[in-house]
């Protein structure tokens, strides 16, 4: 059961990955990358990291997302390459 | 197009050689692994000590945060100065000190930029004033309950400063500001650090041994060292999540408005 829930989570978490680094849109490059760190986050928590999970949800998930997207307003929305 | 090619193959390289040496990895919560059973499967570990003595020692159920803040307390220092020195060379990167820009340039606190350029934001700006304190309120709970629960001064001080983003984010920076001025913020970030290599150093005035808390039992009036060193716990924490707030409330204002502090998101 817990099996099925790790597979899960790591099917997302590569999809999340793969569509943060082919996305043109940065807004939404950055909006996946925050699922993409909630997802490492269910996956410590799973793992029973709670600790480094909590870490993750309100660092990774949270901040570093605002973070990137105040960055992104400053530049030009769309990736060129 | 070559750079991608060559790009992926390298990816594709480094991927494989990963994999491969994760196969030498011991089980997932293998007891034999040499992390929890020490080198050899025999002599009794680093990892079996702390299971087994940190509540004697220390008198806090968390494992974590009493190795974070006593056992490793050296680490968890200069981690929290990592981050202020981030902090800092952000501030010293991007803070535009000079008042006026160029004359040509408009207002930045007229033109109201916004992601996705609505002005009408009562809504988000209502339900986002009720719930900053509840984020305040359940952040300081983070912080002084870390002892017993997961969390401890780095995610709530992270969860402090996020709050203080987001009235920066429903309303404008200029709230935020009001609240939690840039002269505070520096402040707090260098009282944070004061504060934990304060509590670290105070041991050494008992002649013990730096981060050694234990020490400062006639200091805080503790019936046994354990509880002094619970009680340096604490004071480490609080410490840490000063600087992390500060900080992290430091490099969003920096960032979303390019060093001048007006306008931003």
């Amino acid at each position: 059961m817990i099996v099925t829930f790790d597979i899960i989570i790591l099917v997302f978490l590569v999809i999340a990955a793969i569509i943060s680094l082919s996305v043109k849109d940065l807004l939404a490059a950055a909006m996946v990358f925050g699922i993409y760190g909630f997802l490492i986050c269910l996956l410590w928590a799973e793992m029973g990291a709670v600790d480094v999970a909590f870490t993750e949800a309100t660092v990774g998930a949270g901040v570093s997302t605002v973070l990137i997207i105040a960055t992104i307003l400053n530049t030009r929305r769309r990736s060129t390459d | 197009m070559k750079a991608k090619i060559f790009a992926s193959i390298a990816v594709t390289i480094t991927g494989a050689i990963l994999l491969y040496a994760v196969t030498d990895f011991p089980n997932f919560g293998d007891p034999r692994s040499p992390a929890n059973a020490g080198v050899g499967g025999g002599s009794s570990s680093a990892s079996l000590y702390y299971i087994e003595n940190t509540y004697r020692d220390t008198k806090v159920p968390n494992l974590v945060t009493a190795i974070l803040a006593d056992y490793r307390g050296y680490d968890t220092l200069f981690e929290t100065v990592v981050i202020f020195t981030a902090g800092m060379a952000i501030f010293a990167i991007l803070r535009v000190l000079r008042n006026e820009d160029a004359p040509s340039a408009p207002d930045p606190e007229s033109t109201n930029r916004t992601i996705d350029g609505d002005h009408h934001r009562i809504i988000v700006g209502i339900t986002c004033r009720i719930a900053v304190p509840l984020v305040q309120i359940f952040a300081l709970y983070v912080v002084a309950h870390g002892h017993h629960s997961p969390g401890g001064g780095f995610q709530g001080g992270v969860m402090l400063g996020a709050s203080f983003i987001l009235i920066a984010l429903s309303g404008s920076l200029r709230d935020a500001l009001a609240r939690f001025s840039e002269a505070s913020y520096i402040r707090l970030a260098s009282l944070g650090i004061l504060i934990y290599a304060g509590v670290a150093f105070l041991p050494l005035v008992f002649g013990r041994n730096f981060v050694d808390y234990g020490a400062l039992r006639g200091l805080l009036g503790t019936e046994g060292e354990e509880m002094a060193r619970s009680h340096g716990i604490f004071g480490v924490e609080l410490g840490v999540a000063f600087t992390v707030m500060a900080v992290m409330f430091a490099i969003f204002a920096n960032l979303s408005t390019r060093g001048r502090l007006k306008g931003g998101l």
